[in-house]
């Protein structure tokens, strides 16, 4: 028993240690997480959701046509050195739709450029003067520009013969009687490539635009790019050759360009945000950690240490997993510190019932552990409950802020019970263990005045 | 000993009387809203954006200028100073934009659109319809998690049923408060508002519990023969834990709910209502439900003029 207390100890300890090792400092780079990642309403930036027009794909290829529409848009908010965006496909309303997040952008206008509401790489010769126009063609007596729509699906990159990548693509048939018209009078020039009004820039910051070399009538390739260059630019053609409006639908009608949802946080916000859940949780842990020596004395003083130890380790799993933090979630925090503290309490009654009843120190705290667990178990399960249905109803798109409250709630009473059953009652174990402390009072209990039989 | 289970009729009757208040303002406010709770742009759709003032201007000037503006329905709160919360129908955020600069010049102070939240009424329409089945599902769960927990007792599914009355007591008393807000103080509902519901449903169980527990154990060591004497010191018995629980979780809260930014302020105030009257149903409610039901006195339940214990 007392060395498995020892483990116990040194288990614990190995924990906090590590898990003081990995926050301190904060930003530190610990298995590539530096800081805590916190969300929109805590950094500003804003959130986008559109809805998708995907009635010109052809059915049961939507699934790769919103992977292209999702790699476009992650390259170009990439290319602005924005780190940390996310974008992910949802179904919403049996249609999909795509989500945008991008931390750290004020101006939300310029924002909705940057996505770009086309996904469709466009080709441009320069004029006369210089500057880039489309370059065009002439088929079945329509002008057309050279797009991304004309290549055919198997686009790849290969590595030549004298170990430079090469992008090898296919037109299809317009672009078969467009490109002979475009590259027979650019031989020479270059070609280069925009999405929207920005050309494509390779890693170099560069702009891509290779020089035409021959006419090209059904198949090419590209030299002369980097291999990341070439594989970025061979998945944009392959997820560029179909078009797929982004806006929403109201009643069947699809609108373009009009976002279902927006959120937009300053970051200044933010900062206040902050500051104020700092102070907030500050005065709470003060007048916790207070009101659990003042009331429990010793066992209040180890309920103090273990929460010491759930507040580092809880820090520790939101750098590491990492948990997104938002305004709620640190609430949630907050309040999971609060409720921690509650299996502490039902232990530490549970353990005065038991000294008042005449028990020793140690069959009273095994008492108190013993008899708590059922009602800590039972108790804890129906919060466990109310964060799963909270974090289903957070994955839906309008509530969006709930599940950053659920799933910190959720960890917290999960490390809590953990806290409580191993932490507080090692500590706990050891001390009466090593008989430093008999007197009774210190675990705010009257010492029992008993009656007996004069030998 | 305080005798919790013999004055059951008058905590039955505060209640009561809270529950009366909480259906005369649903009423109420259907009449003056069109809806039982002022519905934030989560649940209604529409345009909210907190727009910051500098020098700060009064709430009054602000709603006249809206309404000369062509936003007369718009919903105003104060949060914090010079910020207030403003609610419109559905507006991109160029009109936005165009919206605060006619603001700030009338009003001669510097404005700031620093939060900006948008929500298509179909994607608001089915956010509230999910929150509805977010709540149910919760307290079915729950229902049956406490039915399974009480398995070995006599009538398990009269324990599961005794703390969701208790439960739904709690969130009624909690909705009718912020209904009265929302004709009162233009205070509105939102996603966050579930959730602190659903926060405290489960913090309000979790007081249940713990005293159900103790019942459930007084019940096997046989301490009286009488089910409303060993209800009645399962309170007392745990009344040390319960209080001090609630202390130290209303403690947090509080601290929160006077520091913690205004984003959350409403938020934190359905978490700080949620720990008192959880406290309170769990103490005074849901075990009293449970003699009510073993001795079949469904009289204790209705406010009647003749008190008989």
């Amino acid at each position: 028993m007392r060395s498995r207390n020892i483990y116990l100890l040194i288990f614990i300890l190995a924990l906090f240690g590590f898990a003081l090792w990995s926050i301190v400092p904060l930003d530190r780079n610990v298995f590539g997480r530096e800081g805590l990642r916190l969300g929109l309403d805590l950094k500003g930036g804003i959130y986008l959701v559109y809805q998708a027009d995907t009635s010109d794909i052809e059915p049961g290829t939507e699934d790769e046509a919103m992977r292209g529409v999702k790699d476009v848009i992650e390259m170009r908010i990439d290319a602005l050195g924005i780190t940390e965006s996310t974008v992910r496909i949802q179904e919403y309303g049996g249609k999909y739709s795509i989500a945008i997040e991008i931390p750290g952008i004020a101006d939300i206008e310029r924002a909705k450029e940057m996505v770009g509401l086309f996904t469709v790489l466009e080709f441009r010769e320069q004029d006369a003067e210089g500057n880039w126009i489309p370059a065009t063609g002439t088929v079945n007596g329509e002008e057309l520009t050279l797009t991304s729509r004309y290549f055919k699906e198997n686009t790849y990159v290969t590595v030549g013969q004298l170990g430079s990548p090469l992008l090898i693509f296919e037109w299809d048939e317009t672009g078969q009687e467009l490109s002979p018209q475009i590259t027979s009078r650019l031989i020479g020039k270059q070609l280069a490539i925009y999405l929207g009004d920005e050309p494509l820039r390779g890693e170099d910051g560069h702009p891509i635009a290779p020089v035409v070399r021959e006419t090209i009538n059904d198949r090419g390739q590209i030299e002369g790019l980097s291999l990341t260059d070439a594989q970025e630019l061979s998945r944009l053609l392959n997820a560029g050759r179909i078009d797929v409006p982004l806006g929403k639908w109201v009643d069947g009608e699809f609108k373009p360009n009009i976002s279902l949802y927006e959120w937009k946080v300053d970051a200044t916000l933010g900062e206040d945000s902050i500051q104020k859940s700092i102070i907030a949780a500050g005065i709470g842990i003060v007048l916790l950690l207070l009101f659990m020596l003042v009331y429990y004395r010793l066992p209040g003083l180890v309920a103090c240490l273990s929460l010491g130890v759930y507040g580092v380790v809880l820090l520790a799993i939101f750098k590491l997993v990492p948990v997104t933090l938002t305004l709620p979630g640190v609430a949630g925090f907050i309040l999971s510190l609060g409720m921690a503290v509650d299996a502490n309490v039902l232990i530490f009654e549970r353990m005065k019932e038991e000294l008042r009843a005449g028990r020793s120190l140690g069959a009273a705290v095994e008492a108190g552990f013993n008899r708590a667990w059922t009602a800590i178990r039972d108790s804890n399960i129906t919060t466990f409950i109310a964060c799963l249905v909270l974090i289903w109803l957070g994955s839906e798109l309008g509530a969006r802020m709930v599940s950053g409250f659920a799933i910190t709630l959720l960890i917290g009473v999960a490390l809590s019970m953990f806290t409580a059953i191993v932490v507080t009652r090692t500590f706990l174990r050891l001390i009466i263990g090593s008989r430093a402390v008999k007197n009774l009072a210190a675990y705010g209990v009257t010492p029992v005045q008993t009656v007996r039989n004069t030998k | 000993m305080i005798d919790f289970v013999g004055k059951k009729r008058w905590f039955f009757l505060i209640s009561e009387i809270f529950v009366v208040i909480g259906i005369i303002s649903l009423v109420i406010s259907q009449i003056q809203l069109e809806a039982p709770l002022r519905l934030g742009t989560d649940f209604a759709g529409g345009t909210s954006m907190t727009l910051q003032f500098s020098p700060a201007v009064e709430q009054n000037q602000l709603r006249e200028e809206m309404a000369k503006l062509g936003y007369a329905e718009a919903t105003i709160q104060k949060a914090g100073e010079g910020n207030f919360i403003i609610h419109i129908g559905e507006i991109t955020s160029a009109e936005a934009e165009e919206l605060t600069e006619k603001l700030g010049a009338e009003l001669d102070s510097q404005v700031e659109i620093i939060d900006y939240y948008l929500v298509s009424e179909t994607v608001a329409a089915k956010t509230a319809r999910n929150a509805v089945i977010a709540i149910i599902i919760a307290a079915v769960a729950m229902m049956f998690y406490i039915v399974w927990a009480f398995r070995r007792m006599p009538k398990p599914f009269r324990w599961g049923t005794c703390a969701i009355i208790a439960l739904i007591h709690d969130v009624f008393i909690i909705v009718g408060i912020f209904s009265i807000l929302g004709w009162l103080a233009g205070v509105e509902i939102n996603a966050l508002f579930i959730t602190g519901l659903l926060a405290v449903v489960g913090y309000s169980i979790n007081n249940t519990v713990v005293i159900f527990d103790r019942i459930r154990e007084n019940v096997s060591r046989h301490i009286s023969p009488d089910f409303a004497v060993i209800v009645n010191s399962s309170i007392v018995e745990t009344l040390g834990r319960s209080l001090n629980t609630s202390l130290t979780t209303l403690v947090v809260i509080l601290a929160l709910f006077l520091f913690g930014g205004a984003t959350i302020h409403y938020f934190v105030l359905v978490l700080l209502l949620g720990a008192i009257i959880g406290t309170y149903s769990s103490i005074c409610i849901s075990s009293q439900l449970l003699v009510v039901w073993e001795k079949r006195e469904w009289r204790a339940l209705l406010p009647s003029a003749k008190r008989t214990t």
